[in-house]
C-alpha cells in the first residue's frame, strides 16, 4: 500500500539523478521528459486508488503513526499530485526547446525535477514537520532555478524571493515548535485529535495565525505578496511557468489542509480573517495587474488575485465553497502555467515582453493568438471555459450563505481580469509590431515549434475539456470537500494504518 | 585572505573538522548527531580551506565537483530507501546486516539507516560547497 504513495516522489528524485549524470548531452533534457511522464503515470495510479478506497495512508520506515513518517493521500492531495505531474510534463517538454546548453550543464533539469519532488512531497505528507522539510526542498531548488543564468535582474529577484521565504520559514518553524510544545505531536491527524484537548485555546489561535502568516507568504496573499511580482518575471519562461502554476498553490494547499484539519476550533475568528484577506488579495492583485505594462508582470499580479478566490473558498468553509476552491486550484494551475508558456513563445517571436515594444502576433501567428485566448478567457471566467465554472461555484457558494460582499468582489475582480487580458491582447496581439517585425511562427525551427506549442495546446485542450464537461470535475471536487470537512476518514486512515 | 596564521591553523582545523564530522555521522544513529549536522561540519572544513587558500585549492582538495557529491549522496539515500522493497517492507524501513556476528555478539552492524545518513551527509556537504564556492568565486 505504502509504495503507491511513495513512487510519485521517488520518480522525480531518480530522474533528477539521471538528468544530472546526462547534463553534458541533449539526452539530459529528454530524461526529464521521460521521468515526468513516469511520474504522471505513478500519480494517476495513486489517484485511482484514492477514488476506489478513499483516503490512502502509509507509514514510511515502518514506524507507526504518530511517531513515524506518514504519507497520506486524500482526494485533494491526489489530484494536486496529478496536476503537478501534468504541469511537470508540459514544462519539461517546453524546456527541451527553451533551456540553453549552458543552463542544462549547470543542472537545470536536475533542479527542476527536485522542485517537482518537493511540491509532490508537500502535497503527500501527513506530518507538519515534514511539510516544513518539503518547503525547504522547494525553496532550495527554486532558488537555484531562479538564478540559473546569472543575469543581475535574476539575482535581484532571487534575493528578494529567498529573503521573504526565509521569514516565512521562521514563522513556520516557530509555530511548529509551539504546537509541539503544547500537544507533543506533529502528525497532522494526531494534532486534529489533540488540539481540542489543549487547555489554553487562545494560544492555539495565536499559533494558527502564525501558520497563516507563514503559508500566506508562500501563497502570496495580501499583504504578504510583494516578493512575487518582484521575482517571477526574471527567470527562464519554463521556470516562471512552473513557479506560477505550482509554487504559490502549495501555500494555498497548506492553508486549506491546516485550516480544515487542525485549526477549525475558532472559525469565527480565523476564517473571518481569511475572508478579508481573500477579498483584499483579489482586489489588490487585479489592480496591481492593471498598472503593469509587461506581459509576465501582468500575469504575475493575476496569480495573486486568483489566489484570493481559492482563499475565499476556504474562508467560507461550506461544502460548496471548498469544492469551489479545489476546482479553482486545478483549473488555475493549468491555465496559469499555460499563459506563461504562451508569453515565452511571444517573447521568442517578438523579441520582448514589454507590451509597448511588441505586437503583430494576431496577424502573423494566429495559432498562438488562439492558444492565448483560451487560457486568458478562462482566467477571466468566460463561459464555457474552466474558469467560468470555478468562479460560478465560488460566487454561488457566497450567495448561498448571503455573503454579498464576497460575491460582489469576486464578480468585479473577474471583470477587471478581462480588462488586463484585453490589454495584453490589445498591445501584443492586435496592433502591428512597432519595429515592423513579422512575428511568424515559421521563425522557429520545426522542432522548436513542436516542443513549444505541443504543451501549450495540450494544456489549452484540458481547459476546454474541463469547461465543456465540468460535471465530473465538480463531483470530484465535492467529494474532496466532503473529505476535508469530515475529518474521520483522514484520521482513521492515518492512525488506523499501523501495520 | 593572505594570512599565514589562518593557513597554518586551517591545515590542522580542517583535518579535525573532517574527523569530527565523521564522528557526528556515526554517532547520529542513537545519539544527537547524524548526516545533516555531520555534512555541515564537513563542509566547514572545505569552506575554511577556501577562505584561507582560495577556492581553486579547495576544489583541488575536494577532487570531485561538489554538485557530483550532492547527486551521489541523493542516489545513495534513494537506494537506502529502496532496499526494504526486496523484503516487502515500507520505503525507508531499516534493514540490518550483522557482519562476523558470533553467538551473543552483534559483530559489525551495518544498516540502511546508516547508508541513508551517509547519503544525507554527502547531499549536505555537496550542496553547501556548491553554493559557498560559487559565491566565493563571484565575489
Amino acid at each position: 500500500m505504502s509504495w503507491i504513495l511513495v513512487t510519485p516522489l521517488l520518480v522525480p528524485f531518480a530522474t533528477a539523478i539521471a538528468a544530472f549524470l546526462l547534463r553534458h548531452r541533449p539526452a539530459g533534457a529528454w530524461i526529464s521528459v521521460a521521468g515526468s511522464a513516469a511520474a504522471l503515470a505513478a500519480s494517476i495510479v495513486l489517484l485511482t486508488a484514492v477514488l476506489q478506497q478513499g483516503v490512502v495512508a502509509g507509514q514510511m520506515g515502518g514506524w507507526p503513526a504518530p511517531f513515524g513518517i506518514t504519507l497520506v493521500a486524500d482526494r485533494l492531495s491526489a489530484v494536486m499530485v496529478v496536476i503537478t505531474a501534468i504541469t511537470g510534463l508540459a514544462v519539461a517538454l517546453y524546456a527541451t526547446a527553451e533551456v540553453t546548453e549552458r543552463m542544462r550543464y549547470l543542472g537545470f533539469h536536475a533542479l527542476f525535477q527536485v522542485l517537482l519532488a518537493g511540491v509532490t512531497g508537500a502535497f503527500l505528507t501527513g506530518d507538519i514537520f515534514n511539510l516544513y522539510v518539503w518547503f525547504e526542498v522547494m525553496l532550495i531548488s527554486s532558488f537555484g532555478l531562479l538564478i540559473l543564468g546569472g543575469r543581475p535582474a535574476q539575482i535581484d529577484g532571487g534575493i528578494k524571493y529567498v529573503t521573504i521565504n526565509l521569514i516565512s520559514t521562521i514563522f513556520f518553524l516557530s509555530a511548529t515548535g509551539l504546537l509541539y510544545g503544547m500537544t507533543g505531536s506533529l502528525n497532522m491527524a494526531d494534532l486534529s485529535q489533540l488540539i481540542p484537548r489543549v487547555e489554553n485555546q487562545g494560544l492555539i489561535t495565536v499559533v494558527a495565525m502564525m501558520f497563516m502568516v507563514a503559508f500566506g507568504i508562500k501563497a502570496a496573499v495580501f499583504p504578504l505578496f510583494f516578493w512575487l511580482p518582484a521575482s517571477y518575471h526574471t527567470p527562464a519562461f519554463s521556470v516562471s511557468a512552473v513557479f506560477a502554476g505550482l509554487l504559490t498553490k502549495v501555500g494555498v494547499y497548506a492553508l486549506i489542509r491546516v485550516f480544515t484539519l487542525i485549526f477549525d476550533h475558532d472559525t469565527g475568528y480565523t476564517h473571518t480573517v481569511l475572508l478579508w484577506v481573500a477579498c483584499l488579495t483579489m482586489v489588490t492583485g487585479v489592480l496591481g495587474a492593471a498598472a503593469q505594462m509587461d506581459f509576465r508582470k501582468i500575469l504575475s499580479f493575476h496569480i495573486i488575485s486568483q489566489i484570493g478566490y481559492m482563499i475565499l473558498g476556504l474562508a467560507l468553509l461550506t461544502p460548496l465553497a471548498l469544492a469551489g476552491a479545489v476546482f479553482y486550484l486545478v483549473h488555475h494551475i493549468i491555465v496559469k502555467a499555460n499563459l506563461f508558456l504562451v508569453a515565452g513563445v511571444a517573447e521568442r517571436l517578438t523579441g520582448s515582453t514589454a507590451l509597448g515594444r511588441i505586437g503583430g502576433l494576431y496577424t502573423h501567428a494566429p495559432l498562438l493568438a488562439l492558444l492565448f485566448l483560451i487560457p486568458a478567457f478562462s482566467l477571466a471566467g468566460f463561459p464555457p471555459l474552466s474558469g467560468f465554472w470555478a468562479k460560478y461555484v465560488l460566487v454561488k457558494a457566497s450567495l448561498d450563505i448571503e455573503h454579498w460582499i464576497a460575491a460582489a468582489v469576486a464578480l468585479a475582480v473577474g471583470l477587471l481580469t478581462i480588462f488586463s487580458m484585453t490589454k495584453i491582447w490589445g498591445e501584443a496581439f492586435w496592433p502591428p509590431h512597432p519595429d515592423g517585425v513579422e512575428p511568424k511562427l515559421s521563425r522557429l525551427t520545426r522542432a522548436e515549434r513542436w516542443r513549444l506549442l505541443t504543451p501549450i495546446a495540450a494544456l489549452a485542450t484540458m481547459t476546454v475539456i474541463i469547461g465543456l464537461f465540468p460535471q465530473p470535475f465538480i463531483t470530484f471536487a465535492e467529494g474532496a470537500a466532503a473529505q476535508l470537512l469530515d475529518k474521520t476518514a483522514y484520521v482513521d486512515a492515518v492512525l488506523g494504518a499501523q501495520e | 585572505m593572505k594570512s599565514l596564521i589562518l593557513r597554518v591553523a586551517t591545515r590542522y582545523l580542517a583535518a579535525l573538522l573532517l574527523i569530527f564530522s565523521l564522528y557526528l555521522l556515526l554517532r547520529g544513529h542513537n545519539e544527537p548527531g547524524g548526516g545533516f549536522i555531520g555534512g555541515l561540519v564537513g563542509a566547514t572544513a572545505f569552506v575554511l580551506h577556501a577562505i584561507a587558500c582560495g577556492t581553486a585549492e579547495a576544489r583541488a582538495a575536494l577532487r570531485v565537483q561538489p554538485q557530483t557529491i550532492a547527486v551521489t549522496g541523493l542516489a545513495v539515500a534513494l537506494v537506502a530507501g529502496l532496499v526494504p522493497a526486496f523484503s516487502g517492507d515500507a520505503f525507508l524501513t531499516g534493514e540490518w546486516l550483522f557482519l562476523f556476528a558470533e553467538d551473543g555478539g552483534k559483530g559489525i552492524p551495518l544498516s540502511t539507516p546508516l547508508m541513508f545518513d551517509t547519503g544525507v551527509y554527502l547531499v549536505v556537504l555537496g550542496a553547501i560547497l556548491t553554493l559557498v564556492l560559487a559565491m566565493e568565486e563571484e565575489i
